[in-house]
């Protein structure tokens, strides 16, 4: 049994403007010690989904309005906000994009660290710090005693995404959640956190969802990669099925709109035209088909659902069967 | 003098950069440290920062020079001189044949009207009081260009047109429109004064992916339509790869590589340089599974105390003996390829 499983997840906002359809029936399955990537632009609902398993979306103006989301054996969505937060920071961590704004300004770096430990574990506040300081010691912070009195403030922010991964690991979770756990940070501190993090993960056997737009991070890191669309998920696969064997005309147009590093400048970049939908405009058909230069008149009639192409490989489009071959063409 | 002067007083130095040849763009030596005060009516100056610390590049008519570092190397505010929107400490912009640190801001003007500047932010970059029509037609009617209105007007809506915009976005608000779209308007506000130097900083490193490639496609062909030269000041190192013909590598106020950029990526020589193009991850997993993953250990320095010798030296995996007593000057290690390592 996977150790978590997002069966038809609905998560909506009830606007002024009218209903955001911000997650519109995604599922998806983690193993246990797995990495899995979601990725997508801003909006398409990859945030909201992960806000969604940690049952973390304000009231007004957000609600689940269906689906399940099972962890190891027990429903998310039936548990009472009690049980729910004796799971949040015990079984579930999360790290946030914003090391800055995800620690508490006014609290020491070891209050902060030992009270998911006190509040979850029943540890004493010795056993508490003595644990403090190994997990400083595990995320490669020198000096771990001085740093527990320090603030957030005396930190560079690199260091502060390694106490923030630090928190996460506090109460050895099952999973952890990293929304853009890298984003703003510079490009060689971004590979030492993730490395950290890919290492801790593997060594401990922790699952991992990693929320991300950048495709590099995804194809060094993730076992298996979900892509998402407007509130949905339109492509899922091992990261070479996505990278090499991509089916979803999104997809394909992601990868052909990243510039690399290891190609000649000469190369062109070959993005989609306009921008992501409104959320509160859709209509009954494929998200993706004003932007698609595949579509058909067919698209419109009903959103395409996910369906399996080959083992584990999945692609939400009507077309996937014609566009096997122009795709490959492409992607070359 | 050191040597450090050398590539600017040598007309040939930086001869690789393929069919480019007239210089624009002279920055010899430039300083730009900024006093720490301490004391609240007699302010003393207890340290300095070292934001750029004498570095000289030229950039030639045409050509998109890359500026590319981490927070605090220095880049931006070297784009920030170069506008005169800081004063130097020591060191000489030439453009146009005359120093435009000695320029006066009645002087100033006259250039501005040429270098103009995109932002990063396209939120914070457009005022949100007045409609995108205005945004663009502003610059014009300062520097007095279009006093017509009629013509203005019709001027903007050209420009608009020309970055991709239909013409209705001229009576609508900066909050109407997305991050791309406002990024498009910062776009059009910089081409408005028919600039022939603009200096992007950071440009399209607040965009999605998908809009990202549509404003790089845009700034390529508007820099081959109107003959354009950029100084493409970014973190991305990807985005730089692809826009830009020679590249400067900046750590810690001062320029410790400089080269034609697909030169510069295939082929690093300063061991900062090579640790950082090893951090950025490559969107292919067979790719990655085959690069050797070396991690550069520690953090940046701060600016206020650098480091002696060499500024990259702690973290240096090369650094031998001299390195923290000796300061490397930049020097021509093969034809247009610059490197400011002992090692090397």
């Amino acid at each position: 049994m996977a150790l978590l499983e997002i069966k038809d997840l609905q998560t909506q906002f009830f606007t002024s403007a009218g209903t955001v359809k911000a997650v519109d029936g995604v599922s998806y399955t983690v193993e246990e010690g797995e990495t899995v990537a979601v990725v997508g632009e801003s909006g398409s609902g990859k945030s909201v989904t992960a806000m969604s398993i940690m049952r973390l979306i304000p009231w007004p103006p957000g609600k689940i309005v269906g689906g399940s989301i099972m962890f190891d054996g027990q429903d998310l969505l039936e548990l009472t906000e009690d049980e729910m937060r004796s799971i949040r920071g015990r079984d579930i961590g999360m790290i946030f994009q914003e090391p800055m704004t995800s620690l508490n300004p006014v609290l020491t770096i070891g209050l902060q660290l030992t009270e998911p430990m006190i509040a979850h574990l029943n540890m004493s506040e010795e056993e508490a710090m003595a644990k403090a300081v190994k997990l400083l010691g595990m995320v490669g912070i020198s000096e771990p005693e001085r740093r527990l009195a320090q603030y957030p403030h005396h930190l560079s922010g690199g260091m502060r995404q390694r106490v923030v991964i630090a928190m996460a690991l506090a109460c050895d979770p099952k999973l952890i959640i990293a929304d853009e756990p890298t984003t703003a940070l510079d490009v060689t501190i971004q590979a030492q956190i993730l490395e950290l993090m890919k290492n801790l993960t593997r060594d401990l056997g922790v699952a991992m969802i990693i929320i991300t737009h950048n495709l590099g991070v995804v194809a060094r890191y993730a076992d298996r990669v979900n892509v998402m669309y407007a509130g949905r998920i339109i492509e899922s696969g091992l990261a070479s099925d996505i990278y090499h064997r991509p089916r979803h005309p999104y997809t394909l147009a992601l990868l052909k709109s990243v510039p690399r590093m290891d190609r000649q400048r000469t190369d062109k970049l070959d993005p989609v035209d306009g921008q992501p939908p409104d959320l509160t405009k859709l209509d009954g058909g494929c998200s993706f088909r004003p932007r698609c230069r595949f579509a058909k008149d067919h698209c419109a009639e009903s959103f395409p659902v996910l369906e399996e192409i080959e083992n584990g490989h999945t692609c939400a489009c009507f077309e996937k069967e014609n566009l096997a071959k122009e795709i490959k063409e492409v992607v070359g | 003098m050191n040597e450090v002067v050398t590539p600017m007083r040598n007309a040939t130095n930086t001869g690789s950069s393929k069919g480019f040849d007239e210089v624009l763009v002279d920055v010899r030596n430039l300083k730009m440290y900024f006093p720490i005060t301490e004391g609240v009516f007699i302010p003393k100056v207890v340290a300095q920062v070292k934001a750029v610390n004498d570095v000289s590049f030229k950039i030639f008519r045409g050509e998109t020079l890359g500026i590319v570092g981490e927070s605090g190397c220095g880049k931006t505010t070297t784009g920030r001189c170069i506008l005169q929107l800081e004063k130097p400490t020591a060191g000489e912009i030439i453009y146009g044949g005359d120093d435009i640190t000695k320029y006066n801001s009645k002087e100033m003007i006259e250039v501005r009207k040429k270098i103009q500047v995109i932002f990063q932010d396209p939120y914070s970059s457009l005022n949100p009081r007045m409609k995108v029509g205005e945004i663009i037609a502003e610059p014009m009617s300062v520097h007095k260009i279009i006093t017509d209105p009629v013509e203005r007007r019709k001027r903007v809506l050209y420009l608009l047109n020309v970055c991709g915009l239909a013409s209705a976005f001229a009576d609508r608000y900066p909050h109407e429109m997305s991050g791309g779209q406002r990024q498009r308007v910062g776009i059009a506000r910089a081409l408005a004064m028919n600039p022939e130097f603009i200096i992007c900083d950071e440009a399209v490193s607040a965009l999605d992916v998908s809009i990202q490639a549509q404003v790089i496609n845009l700034l390529e062909d508007l820099r081959d339509e109107f003959n354009l030269t950029y100084m493409f000041i970014s973190h991305d190192l990807s985005v730089v790869r692809h826009i830009c013909h020679r590249v400067a590598v900046m750590y810690l106020g001062n320029l410790v590589e400089l080269a034609d950029g697909d030169e510069l990526f295939d082929n690093p020589m300063h061991p900062y340089t090579r640790l950082l193009l090893n951090a950025v991850p490559i969107p292919d997993p067979d790719v990655e599974k085959q690069r050797a993953h070396e991690i550069i250990q520690g953090e940046i320095p701060s600016p206020i105390n650098p480091p002696s010798g060499c500024v990259f030296h702690p973290r240096c995996p090369a650094a031998v003996d001299g390195c923290n007593k000796n300061i490397p000057k930049l020097r021509e290690v093969k034809p247009g390829h610059w490197v400011a390592c002992s090692e090397v």
